[in-house]
Parts: C-alpha cells; sequence; structure tokens
C-alpha cells in the first residue's frame, strides 16, 4: 500500500452533519487523519466544479455528509443532493474519473458512529482502487 | 488593499496540545501570505488572551483573525466578539476546528493530527485572506417558548419563563404533572416535602395566564428554526385523539429519566422475595406500616415484619461491567434519606449500608453525618467485588468485602435487602429522535459545552433541563431549569434574532435568466428583472435563506452565496489538497 489513508474531503453541513463529526471527535471515535471538512449550509448547495477542483488538486475521494429529510431549509434537500450527485457523476465519467470517488451519505446530527464507519470504509475503497 | 492577518493557535490546556504539536502548526503557517503575527496560547478562550487579541488587533491594524481551537459551536461568538470590541468587522474572523476535527478525533494519531492541524488552519488563512465586512440579517422570533416535560423541571421553567412575560406551552405526555416528584417524601438536604413541592408548583402554574398546560400530550412533529418553531402536539381525549399546532420561538426539552431496573438475578433482585428497588422501597415506606398494640410503628412487606434492612449502592450506576458507567449523583443521599426516614417512622428498625464510598457531596453530607450518629452501619466493598446475595430462611443475606476493616468479609443477615438504583434515560426516544438531540456516551442529551454553553443543544433555538441531560437530584435539576429557561428566554426576548448575513448573490452580467434557480429555491426569494435591457435573476435578500440550492443548478455558474463563494470554497480546497 503506497499510502496509509486515502485523502478524502468531507462537505458536511453547518447545522446538521457537522456536529455529528465534531461529536464523533468528542467520543474518540477515530477515523484516518487524511479527512477533511469544509461546512457548506447545505448539501444541496454544494458545486460541481468544487467536487472536480477536488479530484483535480488531489483528493483521493470526495464525501457529502447529506442532511437527509433533517435539512432545515426543506424536503426538497434529499432529493436535490441526489440529483447533484448524479449530474457529477456524469461528469466525473466524462473526465475518466472513477465515479465511485464521490460518495454520499445522509449524516444526522447523532450520526457520528455512522459518519466514521463511512469514511472508514470509504477510506478502504478508495485504497483498494488505487493499488488495482 | 493586501489584508493584515494574526492567527492564534490554542492549546487548550493540553486537549490539543497532548496530540497536535502547536509549535510545529505556527512555525508551519507564520509564513503564510498576508499573515503579520502568529501566536500559540495556552486558553485562547481566556478573558487575558481575549484582552492580547484585542490589542494585537489594534496595535498591529489587523483586517483579519484566525483562531484555531475547539468546534466553532463553543468559540465562534466569542472571537467574533473580540473582532467587535476590538473595531474589526466580526465576518473577518475565521475559525478552524483543530480539536473535535483535530486532536481528539485522531488521538491515536500525533503526527496526523498534527499535519492535519497545519492543512486545517492554513484553509482557515485562505478564506480569511478572502473574508468581507457584513452586516447581520434581523429577523423576527415569536415570543414564545415550548417546554416539553412538566416534571419538577419543565415546571420551573415554565413558571419563570411565564414571569419574564414569554408565552408558555407546557406539554405532558402523562395525565398529570410532576414526573417523579410525587413519589419523593422527604427531598434532602432541606426535608421539603415533594408532594407539597409539587402542590405549589401546580397552584404557581395555573395562577400563570401565559402558562397553557397541555396533559395527555405529546409532540409528534415540528419544523421551522429557531425563532420560528411550529410544534404539532397531540392530545389524548376521553373523545379520542386531536392534533394542535402552534408557534414556539425556542423549545425547552425537560423529559427526565427512567429508574434502573435491575436485570433478572441482579443482587437476587425477581429471584428473591425480599430484594426490592429504591423507588419500590420509598412506597413501602408510606404505605407498608401498621401499628402494633401500644402504638409502635412496624414495617411489613410480604405480611413478614421487616427489622433489618441491607442497600446495595450503585446498582446500574458506575457500572465495572455494564454500559453505566456514570454516578446517578442522586442515589447515595436519596438512600440515606430513606433510612433515616424509615428509622424515624419505625424505631426498630437497623440499617446496614454497602456502598462504593458515600457520595454525599455538599450540604448532603449532613444526612451521612445524621445517619452515622444514628447508628447506621457503612460497610464499603470494593470496586470489583460487588457484595453476594443469596437467600437464606426466607431472609437475605448479604455478603461482602469490607475494605474499611482490611478486607474482612462482612455478613449480614436482613429480611429486606434495598437495591440503590439509579437513573437511567428516557426509554421514549421518539421526542429525541423527532428533534435530532444529540445524545453522550451516557445516553442522556448532550448539552454543547458542559460549563460554557451547558443548557444548549447543538439544534439552535432547543434548550434542555433536569434530568434528560443526566443524573440531578432536585436542587440541581431546578437550577438547571432555571438557566435553560433564561437562554430560551434569550431567544426570544427581543423580539428578534441577529441570523448570518448569508445570501445569494446574482453576476448580471453572465445570468441569462433561465428559471433554473428559481425552480429550485423553496422560500421563492428568486424573481426575473430588467438589467439594462436583459432578463436576469434577482434575489431576494430578505426572503432568501442562503442555503445555497440555487448554486449548482444555475447552467453559467452566475449564483455565488456570501463566504462560500467560488474563490473562498476553492482557496480552501486547494490549499486542504496540498
Amino acid at each position: 500500500m503506497s499510502k496509509r489513508s486515502a485523502k478524502i474531503l468531507v462537505f458536511s453541513t453547518e447545522k446538521i452533519s457537522d456536529p455529528a463529526i465534531d461529536m464523533a471527535g468528542l467520543l474518540k471515535l477515530h477515523y484516518p487523519p487524511e479527512v477533511f471538512t469544509i461546512p457548506v449550509r447545505c448539501s444541496s448547495g454544494i458545486k460541481p466544479r468544487w467536487i472536480l477542483r477536488a479530484f483535480e488538486k488531489g483528493f483521493d475521494g470526495v464525501f457529502i455528509a447529506a442532511d437527509g429529510s433533517d435539512c432545515s431549509y426543506g424536503e426538497s434537500c434529499t432529493e436535490k443532493t441526489g440529483h447533484l450527485v448524479e449530474r457529477v457523476h456524469e461528469m466525473m465519467k466524462s473526465q475518466n474519473i472513477e465515479p465511485s470517488r464521490l460518495r454520499m451519505a445522509a449524516i444526522c446530527s447523532v450520526c457520528s458512529e455512522s459518519f466514521v464507519k463511512q469514511v472508514k470504509s470509504f477510506n478502504e475503497l478508495l485504497l483498494k482502487q488505487e493499488i488495482q | 488593499m493586501k489584508k493584515k492577518l494574526g492567527v492564534y493557535i490554542c492549546a487548550c490546556g493540553g486537549n490539543i496540545s497532548d496530540y497536535v504539536d502547536i509549535e510545529k502548526v505556527r512555525e508551519a503557517v507564520k509564513d503564510e501570505d498576508c499573515l503579520v503575527l502568529a501566536k500559540t496560547t495556552m486558553f485562547a478562550c481566556g478573558d487575558t488572551n481575549q484582552k492580547d487579541m484585542e490589542q494585537d488587533i489594534k496595535e498591529n491594524d489587523l483586517s483579519g483573525i484566525v483562531v484555531a481551537s475547539c468546534s466553532p459551536k463553543l468559540h465562534l461568538t466569542t472571537f467574533r466578539g473580540v473582532s467587535e470590541r476590538a473595531g474589526l468587522n466580526k465576518y473577518n474572523y475565521v475559525h478552524a476546528n483543530i480539536r473535535e476535527q483535530g486532536s481528539w478525533a485522531h488521538s491515536d494519531n500525533k503526527v496526523g493530527a498534527t499535519e492535519k492541524a497545519i492543512n486545517l488552519v492554513k484553509a482557515a488563512i485562505a478564506k480569511a485572506r478572502l473574508a468581507e465586512s457584513l452586516e447581520p440579517i434581523i429577523i423576527e422570533s415569536k415570543r414564545s417558548v415550548a417546554v416539553i416535560g412538566a416534571g419538577v423541571a419543565g415546571m420551573k421553567a415554565a413558571i419563570s419563563l411565564a414571569r419574564m412575560k414569554d408565552e408558555v406551552y407546557l406539554i405532558e405526555r402523562e395525565g398529570k404533572v410532576g414526573g417523579h416528584l410525587s413519589a419523593l417524601e422527604k427531598i434532602s438536604p432541606e426535608g421539603t416535602d415533594g408532594r407539597e413541592l409539587l402542590a405549589r408548583l401546580e397552584k404557581e402554574i395555573a395562577a400563570e395566564p401565559n402558562i397553557t398546560l397541555l396533559t395527555n400530550a405529546e409532540v409528534t412533529g415540528t419544523s421551522g428554526n429557531i425563532g420560528d418553531f411550529k410544534v404539532d402536539v397531540t392530545i389524548k381525549g376521553s373523545q379520542g385523539e386531536m392534533v394542535k399546532q402552534f408557534v414556539a420561538g425556542s423549545i425547552l426539552v425537560a423529559t427526565g429519566f427512567n429508574s434502573y431496573t435491575p436485570a433478572e438475578g441482579e443482587f437476587g433482585y425477581s429471584n428473591i422475595k425480599s430484594v426490592i428497588t429504591l423507588p419500590e422501597f420509598k412506597a413501602l415506606i408510606s404505605e407498608g406500616g401498621k401499628a402494633d398494640a401500644d402504638g409502635t410503628m412496624r414495617l411489613y412487606y410480604n405480611n413478614r415484619e421487616v427489622q433489618s434492612i441491607a442497600y446495595i449502592y450503585c446498582v446500574g450506576s458506575r457500572q465495572v461491567k455494564g454500559e453505566n458507567k456514570y454516578c446517578s449523583r442522586y442515589c447515595c443521599t436519596a438512600a440515606i434519606q430513606s433510612s433515616l426516614d424509615v428509622r424515624e417512622k419505625f424505631p426498630n428498625v437497623d440499617n446496614f449500608h454497602f456502598t462504593r464510598g458515600v457520595r454525599t457531596y455538599g450540604k448532603q453530607e449532613l444526612i451521612y453525618k445524621e445517619s452515622n450518629d444514628k447508628g447506621d452501619v457503612y460497610i464499603q466493598f470494593p470496586d470489583k467485588k460487588p457484595p453476594v446475595v443469596s437467600e437464606e430462611n426466607g431472609k437475605v443475606l448479604v455478603k461482602a468485602i469490607d475494605i474499611l476493616s482490611e478486607k474482612s468479609e462482612s455478613e449480614v443477615v436482613a429480611d429486606l435487602l434495598v437495591l440503590v438504583t439509579g437513573m437511567v434515560p428516557d426509554s421514549d426516544t421518539a421526542l429525541g429522535n423527532l428533534l435530532k438531540l444529540p445524545k453522550g456516551r451516557d445516553k442522556f442529551f448532550n448539552e454543547i459545552h458542559p460549563k460554557l454553553r451547558p443548557v444548549e443543544t447543538v439544534i439552535d433555538g432547543i434548550t434542555i433541563a433536569g434530568t434528560c441531560q443526566g443524573p440531578k437530584n432536585v436542587a440541581e435539576s431546578v437550577n438547571s431549569a432555571l438557566s435553560a429557561a433564561a437562554k430560551s428566554h434569550s431567544f426570544v426576548s427581543l423580539g428578534e434574532l441577529e441570523l448570518e448575513p448569508i445570501v445569494a448573490y446574482v453576476d448580471n452580467d453572465t445570468c441569462n435568466w433561465c428559471t433554473a434557480c428559481s425552480d429550485v429555491c423553496p422560500f421563492s426569494a428568486v424573481s426575473m428583472i430588467d438589467h439594462n435591457g436583459k432578463a436576469v435573476a434577482q434575489i431576494n435578500k430578505s426572503t432568501c435563506k442562503g442555503c445555497g440550492m440555487c448554486l449548482p443548478v444555475c447552467p453559467s455558474d452566475s449564483i455565488e452565496l456570501i463566504s462560500f463563494t467560488n474563490k473562498e470554497m476553492e482557496s480552501m480546497i486547494d490549499v486542504l489538497a496540498q
């Protein structure tokens, strides 16, 4: 293995998923330190160009810690974030970037364990891809 | 004009510096573009450091600052305050979270945690270089609070809020108010009668026109935000269920606790008839007495007279093997109070306490002394060697090692064994799931910080009080209720709240009005206007909530969100990717 952990950019949401990621730290639920978080207002407000920029600049994976049905901006968030991911997957294909390098999961404000589980399994997947 | 930035890297008294080499972080960032000073500090939030920061901003004419410390949920407002006091617009302050998402998350990897902290600080500097001065948005806040749970904490909070002229909806799922209070005969250390206290609180609530009390009522739906929560309450009545909706500026949660129920066979519970829990014992003291011919009161359990009582402490709390590692705080005092009560009412009863060290802290120590003076026997057993309980001729035999008598084995044959059971979180988790309130390791609701923001949750506008937050005695529950009431009141009292001035805006030169942005906006904040003969989108600043849903759908990338512009986001991504 060329490196111990993959470099992952997480887009978290200020009010919902970021508190869960904070609590993962509070509970000392360890995850790889190459996981970096940038908080945004709502997961359906992430621009495709930011995601593509992350790949261009060297991130192995991008993880969207979505609000899910808890989004304070409305129920349409899940669907809109889903569409966004679909669209970016298509863009990634056209740029020969493996679509599985972009992952989305709903992380609510109490989903600390789920977040850690998700980023750990994503990290393993990305490392496996790197070997191949 | 080129920005002049200052960076402060906090040790958090070791919480950060034990895992992150903060001096290395400072060295790594000190030559970043625009940086004129980089300092490490033991406690960035400390008064002295705040004053130093104010002085630094003024002396160096700083146009932006970065603090790398704990989560922004704790101290974003603190350092924005520092900026304002030093005459700097508070939106020129950028926070880097190197504790919850740094030192603590990677306490298993000091090198990795340090490298991550360097990148996080550099990313924050990149954002601070581009930060702009802004003015907050003011929104209306409804002057009403929903208090959920009408135990002692909820009742006191409701009364306190009503006296501050807030409209209060007090919602109780049971048919009557009071929670566990009605089961308390005497509350330490003042000896207050729980039922008298309850009657007094009920009277005060009835006298407050600002309180709407809803019993047999459960919160079954919520939507909205701080200042404007819409709360659905399902009320069960003789004619079926009805749903009421009302609006609250803040929600105060005081849903209380459950008493721990021992597992089958735990210290003989449910296998040996004479083994009962502390709440069952309290009920027995109230109801299990009979006077004999000469008028002496005698205690009976299962039709047998009780003359000796053994107590085993810390059942379901401070568990060596088990989930409940926490101390339930109230049970030592409650057990000793009950043993004094039983002695007072039934003079022929002897008490034997098997403890793990008595925790009658503060003034409650007086009842421990009183109990000792009256002849109660205390045996302290080791944490890892709990007493062994067996049945002997219809009585209970308790064997334990006494660490205060050179670890000799003590035996007590008692008529009754009381398991001093602690508090566990409310078994009804529906409300917590509905409000998405985070829970701590102990499974009670979690405050943002036990000292700095002890009654606030990460959900803006929702406060917690009493034992839903963790074990507390009555006095502590009341104190936390008054604190939560003051905090909830602060959200609604002015009738308005300051919100972040984060709104979207359109580049008129590149916008071609295709309706994509207005189609996705959940708040109808986008409209079409004419700009020099061209149709373009315009975003209404007062209705835009800053969610950013319009950003990714714009085919010409003509919409930006304040503080989340392409430049800011991409400069952070670039730095983090290094």
